[in-house]
């Protein structure tokens, strides 16, 4: 049956491939080896190590300490990419739970609602916060007004996880609300009628049923917010050097091959986190939750 | 009032302004099978939703043993239900699914995985335990969705059109066995279904509905051979209706011929609709019927021929094992007890003539349809 | 909905739409301070017309994103096509990851590879700088490109295969029913892929930031440069603008959404 529906590709569908198939091999491929190419060459294209082990070994003196510069600056994304995905997902589950048991029309509205500050520029939305952070911003102005007393908020890692939940909350929403409203109703009835409350329903059958929407949008999250350069340098008042404010100011200053050899080491990592989600997802599908 | 285990009373039900169930009272036994059913939209589901408590009804009360559970929630009933299309969780294993209400009831682990063995032995599925529900075909995961509404003991099992995914032998098989299992654990089950066939031979009481009521409740041998009206004569096995009037008690007049009858309680004169079953009607020569006509069809269908003879522009189907040919005239012959009167009724003239030999809810459908589109086109 | 979840949900929209409403209230600001309003003044607004580099980044935007979702979602959707007749498993399979990558790869990997590969075949030519509006193009077609294949696939997957046979049956030449019976039913992906492609490539930062050149400036880097310095409230003006656009698009995709969902409905009563 199968076999028969999908017919025999004819010359004109392997025409219609091949346009494809070369951009893919030119636009995708070939400029990944050149990430590779850069990132083990000099200036002279001679082949070098260097790039690679200037990335573990360079360091500089931070308050009186020796420290390993692109190392730290490494931890430091790593750390505030995990924390900023975590945040994402206790504030984004239960609003994507309450979303999806929503009537079906305030669902429609609260999904479009959640889904207008993705469509403005996240430099926009980034600065927005920036203005409201700022020591002498609007928040700081609320709290004096209430007598709370003024808080600084800009330019600390606070700030910075604050401006990558704004931004990238709507990507961890979207993908387990959508795993939610196609969850069979029957299911969830089924656990009732099988002597589950609300939260023991919860627990047991839509939260577990709910995992691949959850590691979709941990994926989606994590992997922006590691790799931003923006964010950092705006609410993070440029202290903050994240990996791709490194990637980036390499560039700036036309070290192209450091530059490349910084996001080398962050794909391959990259990958390697990947995989291992993907490990879990396929083990949570397997049924051993 | 001691043994009725459910009642439902007055029960309404809207959604958005339409009307699904439209004062259902009905009561359940203890340890009794009893079908709802109905044509799709006939409202046995959401009577069903109801008792499980999966619905609220805009109107009326149910009663459980005695008690008002109107507002009870379903975790909290004593009954369990087993879905159409079974709604096994996909993220646990058999046994997983099995354990699932006695682990939420807390009960000991130890004694979970006994009462799991025994519940896959009742249902045959004795070696399943770690398979996933995915891997199961229709008939397995229904054994399955039984098991684990079993093992709750629950006062009452629902089944809401449990066996129609399934293919013809396996449902004939499953009917016999879902039957077994209620007289084995002597539980109550409620059962929905639109198979008369199906209804017929599991229930002890059938309850057949249409648009939101309540059409006739009675055993499955009233239901067919004492029909209320023309509705429940057409969807509980093929009829002949005919209009009618009462003469006197015991005496009718249909088709230009009087007919004695065994009904009696009539007003003299009162119109009726006469159900005559197909296979009732004997055929005779043309000089010794009590109505003439021509056969118009002769369709062979194994153990029996189904026949369509037209009586002075009425078309009746007649059953019956004897060969008669396309075209023949011949006499029918009505013995008085196979004559069943009933009173008038909204469905009265709807069905029960075979002219078309089309199902006029089938006509139905299909003009709405097309007003629906053309609506759409303007 | 219950009452903590309305409380919940209200707590959220506030976090979500805080930051915007701020943006709006203060474009109208008559002085350039962002945290004190002292009067309504449509000012920078005016001011926001008569800058040209900004008003050129939008032209450039609009280019930029017409050309590239068009070429993409052409080429995409017969890649798509093609993919789904393909029965070579490893050649599927190779086209499956490959075009995986640049949805996975963070945007700032996709942006300095194609940037390397640029400047090096500029080098190559002997060019002083190889990136330009062109450059640019290339780059959005790539990564509008899988986009555009995974929204068109499926519908392709859902299709009865028998339509096509159908066609060619009632005497369609292959390409007749492709045309005739294929396109009709992958069109609703084919539409919503054009808007995402059409949507990204207006939005994106990241990858134009590394593939920019030669003066060509979308409003993404027109607004990086404006927010480097300090900024007037012009960008707020800008912002609002853009919102409200967006808003309004966003409302009539909705409302046409909703008379298809009641049409439904009428047919199925």
């Amino acid at each position: 049956m199968k076999e028969r529906s999908k017919g025999r590709a004819t010359p004109l569908d392997r025409l219609l491939l091949a346009p494809y198939s070369v951009w893919a091999v030119i636009f995708i491929l070939v400029p990944l080896a050149f990430v590779a190419y850069y990132a083990f060459t000099d200036n002279n294209f001679r082949f070098t190590a260097d790039n690679i082990v200037k990335f573990f070994t360079a360091s500089s003196e931070v308050e009186g300490r020796e420290v390993r510069t692109y190392l730290l600056i490494f931890w430091r994304s790593l750390k505030l990419a995990v924390i900023s995905t975590v945040v994402c997902l206790l504030l984004g589950y239960p609003m994507a739970f309450i979303i999806a048991r929503a009537r079906p029309r305030v669902q429609k509205t609260l999904i479009t609602l959640v889904m207008i500050p993705m469509w403005m520029n996240f430099l926009i939305r980034t600065y927005a916060w920036m203005t409201i952070l700022q020591d002498t911003g609007i928040l700081n102005g609320l709290l004096g007004a209430v007598g709370l007393g003024r808080m600084h908020i800009i330019g600390t890692e606070s700030a910075v996880v604050i401006g990558m939940v704004y931004d990238y909350i709507p990507y961890m929403i979207m993908p387990i609300y959508s795993v939610m409203a196609k969850m069979d109703v029957r299911l969830i009835e089924a656990a009732h009628d099988l002597g589950c409350n609300n939260m023991n329903t919860l627990r047991r059958v839509i939260f577990p049923l709910s995992i691949p929407g959850v590691l979709s949008g941990i994926n989606m999250v994590l992997i922006p917010s590691i790799s931003t350069f923006y964010i950092s340098q705006k609410l993070g008042n440029g202290k903050f050097f994240l990996i791709g404010d490194a990637i980036e100011g390499q560039y700036v200053a036309n070290n192209l091959h450091f530059a490349a050899a910084i996001a080398f080491i962050m794909m391959i990592v990259l990958l390697a986190a990947m995989a291992l989600l993907r490990k879990l997802a396929d083990r949570s599908v397997e049924g051993g939750v | 009032m001691a043994d009725r285990l459910i009642q439902l009373e007055n029960i309404h039900k809207d959604y958005g302004g339409k009307t699904v169930l439209n004062n259902i009272n009905l009561y359940v036994r203890d340890k009794e099978f009893v079908t709802l059913l109905g044509p799709s939209g006939c409202g046995k589901t959401t009577t069903l939703r109801i008792i499980g408590g999966f619905e609220s009804p805009s109107a009326g009360v149910v009663y459980f043993d005695g008690k008002d559970i109107t507002s009870l929630p379903a975790h909290k009933r004593q009954v369990n239900t087993v879905f159409q299309r079974y709604a096994l969780f996909p993220h646990l294993n058999i046994f997983d699914n099995i354990a699932f209400g006695p682990r939420i009831a807390k009960q000991p682990e130890k004694q979970i995985r006994e009462r799991v063995d025994e519940m896959l032995r009742m249902v045959n599925l004795t070696g399943y335990e770690k398979a996933s529900p995915l891997q199961l075909s229709g008939g397995e995961q229904q054994r399955v969705a039984i098991a684990r509404a079993l093992i709750n003991h629950p006062r009452v099992l629902l089944l809401d059109e449990p066996l129609s995914a399934l293919d013809l032998k396996l449902r004939k098989e499953m009917q016999r066995e879902l039957k077994a299992i209620q007289q084995r654990v002597g539980i109550t089950f409620v059962f929905v279904t639109h198979d008369q066939e199906e209804a017929l031979t599991m229930s002890d009481t059938v309850v057949v509905m249409n648009k939101g009521s309540i059409q006739q409740i009675g055993t499955p041998t009233d239901i067919y051979n004492e029909p209320k009206n023309a509705f429940v004569a057409d969807f509980i096995g093929e009829s002949n209706i005919l209009d009618g009037v009462m003469l006197e008690d015991k005496l009718v007049r249909f088709s230009g011929h009087t007919f004695t009858c065994v009904d009696s309680g009539f007003d003299r004169k009162e119109p009726v609709d006469v159900v005559v079953r197909p296979e009732d009607v004997d055929i005779v020569s043309e000089e010794k019927g009590m109505l003439r006509g021509a056969v118009t069809s002769v369709i062979f269908m194994g153990v029996h021929y189904e026949i369509i003879v037209d009586v002075g522009g009425f078309k009746w189907m007649i059953q019956t094992t004897d060969y008669v040919a396309e075209g023949a005239n011949i006499g029918l012959y009505i013995e008085p007890d196979a004559i069943h009167i009933m009173k008038k009724s909204e469905y009265s003239g709807l069905y029960g003539d075979y002219s078309l030999d089309v199902d006029p809810d089938a006509l139905d459908s299909i003009s709405s349809e097309e007003e629906a589109e053309s609506e759409q086109a303007k | 909905m219950k009452r903590a979840s309305r409380i919940y949900t209200a707590l959220i929209m506030l976090f979500l739409f805080a930051p915007i409403v701020i943006l709006l209230i203060f474009s109208f600001n008559e002085t350039k301070s962002l945290s004190v309003f002292s009067g309504f003044s449509l000012k920078w607004y005016r001011e926001l017309l008569r800058d040209r580099d900004t008003l050129g980044a939008v032209r450039n935007t609009l280019v930029l994103a017409v050309s590239a979702s068009l070429i993409s979602t052409v080429m995409g959707t017969a890649a798509a096509v093609g993919m789904h007749k393909l029965r070579s498993k490893w050649y599927r399979a190779a086209l499956d990851t490959v075009t995986n990558i640049p949805m996975i790869n963070p945007d700032i990997i996709t942006g300095i590879s194609l940037m390397l590969m640029f400047v090096f075949v500029g080098r190559f030519f002997g060019l002083a700088t190889s990136l330009s509006f062109w450059t640019m193009l290339l780059a959005h077609i790539t990564f509008c490109l899988p986009y555009v294949i995974l929204q068109v696939l499926p519908k392709l997957r859902q299709m009865d295969p028998a339509l096509p046979e159908a066609a060619r049956d009632l005497g369609c030449t292959p390409l007749q029913a492709f045309f005739k019976a294929e396109l009709p039913e992958i069109m609703p992906g084919i539409v919503t892929g054009l808007i995402m492609a059409f949507t990204l490539s207006l939005d994106d930062f990241v990858i134009s930031y590394f593939t920019q050149g030669n003066g060509f400036q979308t409003l993404p880097i027109r607004i990086y440069s404006m927010t480097k310095k300090t900024v007037t409230p012009k960008m707020y003006a800008l912002a609002t603008i853009i919102f409200f656009v967006i808003l309004t698009l966003l409302l009539i995709s909705n409302l046409t959404d909703q008379d298809d969902g009641e049409k439904h409905k009428a047919k199925k009563n």
